[in-house]
């Protein structure tokens, strides 16, 4: 990358636009991702008979639903995170690559 | 070249049906099978479908990015596939589902750790690793830092993680194919290195990912299918199939609840399971098959559904296996460990899923299921070498040894040499760790890349202060604490080396290992006040816009 345009894009306003909102909103679900995962690792370690405790009066436990609960709130996360990066960032992203052409 | 190939598939071709043939000599405590034609000719239709691919593929692969990446051109949903079929294991299918049928919900717990790690890299890594490398992750670990000592951890990283990973793949297919047609472990093992080879030495990464779609999407079928025959045994009751399994297993209720496990223990396997993922050099490269980082985002939503399908569908079969399975005559056989005597499962646990295709799909069925956990193990060794070999020619060769001035004809010569070796190295060791469990050495795996290759290549990315005096004695000290760690923790020390305590007490060491990385990359960073180091930390302002934008990122090569 040559010096101009690498002043270009980092003088962009869209540029400083860009990494913030990226940023902020991975690090947003990112932390959701662990709290939901490191929430249940820590009942699991502290308080294990709570996922074994029966659901509604049968033998599944409460920790069958969780457990699929945290699979399926992996692929939703991730199904946000691309919808809005591949449509909001990546037309933002465009903006700032032909501005820093010009 | 070609016609050696064309000679090599048939030599393959050949062999098969006659080392199937062989299958008279079944030692006394192996259950009887008889000749499985249904396996055996999906077996030889599988392997000469791939190397049909690997034929066409060597074609195309002309120059080092055809090897290495397949020329770039792969689309989100293709490199989804791809991703999801590497991660789809025979590890995880036959170790998974056995976890269940031993233990129950903490099976799942496993999967979970497996899984929740991919959300992870799509929000942090992957389009930056996408916008900045070119084959291997050490390209964007070293992309402003010192080539040879940070290429040099990052190839000692993927080496070893490699080498751990193949000794897991290796060891299912033998005992896979031991139990199918009563050959020698060993030959099988052999089958698997030489086809291995094959299919990297010819077909490079374009033969690598399509046999492992092929492989993905079979395998997703027949899982599917078994699952749903499960539940339809049931009513599509989990109620009653839950049922069903608490009054057969010897735990009883216990396996509807987390085990006991040490607090420290699970936190620990936690983060191993889910930054471990992000550290795995044969899944970061295939972000390079894509043309951009939308491709590259798209493979993990992709990826991500893919995996959380098949592990709900390995814990329906793994409850399944017990509900139908456990207890059956013909089934169950006595085996002595230990000097004690144990009745298992015939094959033992890592066999439930084959067992269970055979109870509730018949023969055919059955037969297609074997040549699909065969088909796993081939897929996944063939990515693991591919990565292997590129640690070597492109990291060690190309840019440690040769400083960047190696020709492509010298470097991929280098990596086919390397992809030789591989396989070797790679029957040797499977050879050498037959007794091992195999989901466990996974978990080996995990650790290493989530406490060496996860921290450097992390920093590298987001911290401007990374120097290269960091990032090498950080991660080599990550590297070698959890080896360290499990050599004198309960699973070496004790289980295998037969010390009567262990001296460090947990089984997982990546938390510990992981947090010492991070720690003294950071420390020996700081301390960096070299003329270097602040060059470096001067050039990640262009790297930063590199990342987040893709400008000057290494697009598709043009055929």
């Amino acid at each position: 990358m040559n010096e101009d345009i690498l002043q270009r894009v980092q003088a962009n306003p869209k540029f400083a636009e860009l990494v913030h909102k990226k940023t902020s909103f991975g690090w947003l679900l990112s932390i959701i991702m662990l709290a939901i995962y490191y929430g249940f690792i820590l009942v699991l370690a502290f308080s294990p008979a709570t996922l074994g405790a029966s659901l509604s009066g049968g033998v599944t436990t409460v920790g069958i639903p969780v457990g699929i609960a945290i699979i399926l709130s992996a692929f939703v996360l991730t199904g946000i995170y691309v919808r809005k990066a591949n449509t909001e960032f990546d037309e933002l992203t465009q903006q700032i690559v032909e501005e820093a052409k010009q | 070249m070609n016609k050696w190939l064309k000679f090599a598939a048939y030599a393959a071709l050949a062999t098969l049906p006659g080392l199937a043939m062989a299958s008279g000599a079944i030692e006394g405590e192996v259950q009887k099978q008889a000749t499985n034609w249904t396996a055996i000719t999906l077996f030889v239709l599988f392997v000469g479908v791939t190397l049909g691919i690997t034929y066409w593929a060597a074609r195309r692969t002309r120059s080092a990015s055809d090897f290495y990446t397949g020329g770039g051109g792969i689309t989100g949903l293709q490199n989804g596939l791809a991703i999801a079929g590497d991660y789809m294991s025979a590890a995880s299918f036959l170790g998974i589902s056995a976890m269940v049928f031993d233990k129950g919900y903490d099976g799942l717990i496993y999967s979970m750790g497996f899984l929740v790690g991919w959300p992870i890299i799509l929000f942090l890594v992957a389009e930056r690793l996408r916008n900045l490398g070119k084959f291997t992750f050490a390209d964007v670990a070293s992309y402003r830092l010192q080539q040879g000592p940070v290429r040099t951890f990052a190839a000692t990283g993927t080496l070893v993680v490699v080498a751990l990973y193949l000794i897991a793949q290796m060891v299912g297919a033998g005992k896979l194919i031991q139990l199918l047609f009563g050959l020698e472990y060993s030959v099988a093992v052999v089958l698997v290195g030489v086809l291995m080879v094959m299919y990297v030495m010819f077909g490079g990464m374009l033969a690598t990912t399509w046999v492992q779609i092929i492989k993905a999407v079979i395998l997703l079928s027949g899982a599917s299918f078994m699952a749903f025959m499960v539940l339809a045994s049931v009513g599509f009751s989990p109620e009653m199939m839950f049922q069903k399994a608490t009054e057969i297993h010897a735990k009883g209720i216990a396996i509807m609840s987390p085990g006991k496990a040490d607090p420290i223990d699970s936190i620990s396997l936690g983060i191993a399971l889910m930054f471990g993922t992000a550290g795995l050099p044969h899944i970061l490269m295939r972000f390079f098959t894509v043309s951009n980082a939308k491709e590259a985002r798209k493979s993990v939503f992709f990826a991500t559904g893919f995996i959380g399908y098949f592990y709900i569908l390995t814990f329906v079969i793994g409850f399944g296996a017990i509900m139908l399975l456990l207890n059956q005559p013909g089934l169950m056989e006595t085996v002595t460990k230990n000097g004690k005597e144990v009745t298992q499962l015939v094959g033992g646990s890592n066999m439930a899923a084959i067992h269970l295709a055979h109870v509730v799909g018949g023969n055919v069925f059955y037969g297609f299921i074997s040549a699909v956990a065969f088909a796993t193990i081939l897929a996944v060794v063939a990515g693991l070498a591919l990565s292997g070999a590129s640690a070597v020619s492109h990291d060690l060769y190309a840019s440690v040894i040769k400083k960047g001035k190696a020709d492509e004809k010298s470097e991929m010569r280098v990596s086919k040499i390397t992809t030789l070796c591989l396989g070797v190295l790679a029957i040797v060791l499977g050879l050498v760790f037959e007794k091992q469990n195999i989901a466990f050495m996974v978990g080996l795996a995990f650790s290493i890349a989530a406490s060496a290759n996860f921290p450097v290549l992390f920093l590298s990315m987001f911290w401007k202060g990374l120097t290269t005096r960091g990032a090498v004695i950080g991660g080599f000290i990550g590297l070698i604490s959890a080896v360290g760690l499990i050599v004198v923790g309960p699973t070496v020390w004790v289980d295998v080396m037969k010390h009567e305590a262990a001296i460090f007490p947990y089984k997982n060491p990546a938390l510990f290992s992981m947090t010492m990385a991070f720690f003294f990359t950071w420390l020996f960073s700081v301390l960096d006040t070299s003329k270097a180091a602040a060059e470096e930390k001067q050039k990640f302002d262009a790297q930063f816009v590199r990342s987040m934008t893709g400008i000057g990122a290494s697009g598709a090569s043009k055929h």
